[in-house]
């Protein structure tokens, strides 16, 4: 473990490598494809955010890294390489040793995340006792430490807790300080603050920021929330039905769409700004999984389709100083010139 | 829209309106509406925005008449529904609709989507069993859902659909006033928007009022006349809604602005955070003196004794904070036309305005 530690320390350009990653799924009635080609990378101490709404893909991304998907019913393909190595083809027991050590997560609902029959100190002991030889008073003072880091008032007595005594933004607090105890390299956060409120949601993302910036944990941060990307990402990518659909620096992105997907997200959230009037939002939803459309998968619901969609859609990346910088998936990208915000 | 604003005509007046759980004697007393007082005029879209626990919607089904008040009351168009018996106010209620944030929930998962949209006319037993189906076909196409969802159950289709059939249903008795509980929270942004165009464009055609619930400053603003700010049981600020959000004249509207993350970065940038500390209090103890001075940012010895009384300081703009006239000094210097309402750059220097 401590070479993987080191190997990702040594700080090649990424961190975290995703090539061509696709995953099928098999419930009822067959196999079904869920990712399509995903490629996306996060360079360590980068805060990469994965937009799209529901169904297109982002959680399933975050399950394939960590591999908590149902080995028998599930088929990753693609690489993903973390550490030189690729997970994809790790065994259970090296993939023991990288969750919550070198990768950690944090879930939209922390107390579906949380044991209810043990006391949250208990639980983040836990984590480092299977990482660190550590007695249990050790183990019981990090934990305690851990738990003062993320705020929390007497954090001697809430480490006796159990997490039905604690209200959604505590419990989100815990989880945040359970997946940084190990200080692991990359945090998947996978819609973290969705089920709070706004002002609590502004104390979480500020909490969780800054911890990652004093332990050097790049983030994956997985939200519908464009707002929230804006405000807290280096970079992002959109995903659409299963694939990578545009990539960048967040300004660019937002300043200036590429793909017509990541525009209408962007323009389809009220301002107040905007006087009242139509909200441009996108037609139909989200193709399901068996009836993928064969072209451009964003086709049916995009107000610029045209004869070269029908066919199945490529990345275009555009190449700066021999490194990618943005990318997006749509034949007609340079004639769109999409309306961004701001700028 | 604007001109159905200005007819004077209220469709509910609210008045020290307080509704309570629990049993006092016990200590167990929750307010969780505490002295609320407003109105809304026909035709007019009034939003209410709080965090969870603010009491907003306990106060959204008072409104319809699903809670009884424990003080106060409230007028729908100036009668009191609960002097009415039961009876009397079954039939009321029928006027006053309430749409609830989970389609999910809304309905019985044995019922094809027609059955459901019939089911409030088979209660109130108007008309034929053809004029009834006539009815809801007419309902669902003006919710653009298309005639063949009728035979389909809640499960076969999408989540934004059944929030479409569940605004159909509420539509079926006619009623005079629609009380929007977070509807769109459980919805994808762009199936948002969808719905927040439809909510509009209903109004407009058939001068609905509406009360607009949502703990979503974006959605509240963009759709509402004027809007009323809640936390723990009282309305903090009422007033126009671009003004309130543009120029908050109380601290926690304030901190809400500065908590909603902005898309722009430029606009992003120019701005102040305010990130609260703490949480909503505990509901059986609440705080004394302002119910906000425990996350307060301009919190002084005055706000732990004193209840700030809800004054009007601008046409229109009723604020409860000791310290409102202090904050409305501030905006006017640094500048800010706060009678009228063109945003563009007040966001930016509103927030400024704080350092």
């Amino acid at each position: 473990m401590q070479q993987l530690a080191e190997a990702t320390m040594a700080g090649q350009d990424t961190l975290l490598d995703i090539e061509n990653l696709t995953l099928s799924l098999r419930d009822q009635s067959g196999w079904v494809e869920v990712l399509n080609n995903v490629s996306l990378s996060v360079k360590p101490k980068e805060i990469l955010g994965v937009v799209g709404e529901s169904g297109c893909g982002k959680s399933m991304t975050a399950l394939s890294i960590l591999r908590l998907l149902p080995p028998r019913d599930s088929r990753l393909g693609g690489k993903i390489m973390f550490g030189g190595q690729n997970l994809v083809s790790c065994s259970e027991s090296q993939m023991n040793g990288i969750r919550g050590r070198h990768i950690s997560m944090i879930f939209q609902e922390p107390m579906s995340a949380l044991d209810p029959v043990f006391t949250v100190g208990y639980q983040i002991e836990e984590t480092l006792r299977r990482h660190f030889k550590l007695d249990r008073r050790e183990a019981a003072e990090r934990a305690v430490a851990a738990l003062d880091s993320v705020g929390i008032a007497s954090p001697r007595r809430v480490a006796t807790l159990y997490p039905m005594n604690l209200s959604g933004g505590m419990r989100q607090r815990v989880m945040i300080a359970m997946a940084l105890v190990c200080e692991p390299r990359l945090l998947i956060a996978d819609e973290p603050t969705t089920a709070l409120d706004v002002t609590i949601q502004a104390q979480i993302m500020d909490l969780l920021l800054g911890l990652a910036d004093r332990t050097g944990t790049a983030i994956m941060f997985i939200t519908h929330n464009l707002g929230l990307v804006a405000q807290s990402c280096h970079r992002m990518v959109t995903m659409y039905a299963g694939q990578v659909v545009e990539g960048g620096p967040v300004r660019d992105v937002i300043a200036g769409p590429r793909h017509p997907y990541t525009a209408g997200l962007l323009h389809s959230i009220p301002d107040s700004n905007r006087a009242r009037g139509t909200l441009p939002s996108i037609a139909g939803r989200v193709p399901s999984l068996r009836h993928m459309p064969k072209g451009c998968r964003f086709g049916p619901r995009c107000s610029y389709s045209m004869q070269p969609c029908e066919l199945p859609q490529a990345i275009d990346r555009e190449v700066v100083d021999g490194l990618d910088r943005r990318e997006v998936r749509c034949t007609r990208w340079e004639e769109l010139e999409l309306r961004g915000v701001g700028a | 829209m604007s001109a159905s604003v200005s007819s004077k005509q209220t469709a509910l007046d609210v008045n020290d309106l307080h509704v309570s759980f629990g049993n006092p004697r016990r200590g167990s007393l929750i307010r969780a509406v505490d002295g609320v007082s407003f109105t809304v005029r026909k035709g007019e879209i009034f939003g209410v925005i709080g965090e969870s626990g603010s009491g907003k919607s306990t106060l959204g089904r008072c409104l319809v008449g699903l809670l009884s008040p424990s003080g106060g009351g409230v007028l729908h168009d100036g009668v009191d529904p609960f002097r009415f018996s039961r009876r009397e106010l079954n039939r009321h209620r029928r006027k006053y609709q309430i749409v609830s944030q989970d389609p999910n929930a809304a309905f019985d998962p044995r019922m094809t989507i027609l059955q459901s949209i019939c089911e409030p006319l088979n209660i109130a037993g108007e008309g034929t069993r053809a004029e009834r189906r006539e009815k809801a076909f007419a309902m669902l196409d003006r919710v653009s859902l298309s005639a063949e969802m009728a035979n389909r159950y809640p499960h076969e289709i999408s989540g934004g659909q059944k929030q479409r059939a569940n605004i159909a249903r509420a539509l079926m008795l006619d009623p005079n006033v629609i009380v929007c509980d977070e509807v769109v929270a459980a919805l994808d942004v762009s199936i948002q928007a969808d719905m927040l165009n439809l909510f509009a464009r209903l109004q407009e055609q058939f001068g609905l009022t509406y009360v607009f619930i949502s703990h979503d400053l974006r959605v509240v603003s963009h759709i509402s006349d004027r809007v009323a700010v809640m936390y723990f049981g009282k309305i903090v600020e009422v007033g126009p809604a671009h003004a309130v959000i543009e120029t908050p004249l109380h601290p926690y509207t304030e901190a809400l602005r500065s908590a909603e993350p902005e898309i722009d970065p430029t606009a992003a940038d120019a701005r102040k955070r305010i990130i609260l500390q703490g949480e909503i209090p505990s509901a059986i103890a609440p705080p004394s003196g302002c119910r906000f001075h425990t996350r307060c940012p301009r919190m002084r010895d005055i706000c732990r004794t004193q209840e700030p009384l809800q004054r009007e300081l601008l046409p229109g703009r009723h604020v409860a904070c000791h310290f409102a006239e202090e904050m409305l000094g501030e905006k006017e210097r640094s500048g800010l036309g706060l009678a009228g309402g063109n945003g563009a750059n007040h966001a930016a220097s509103a927030t400024n305005a704080l350092t």
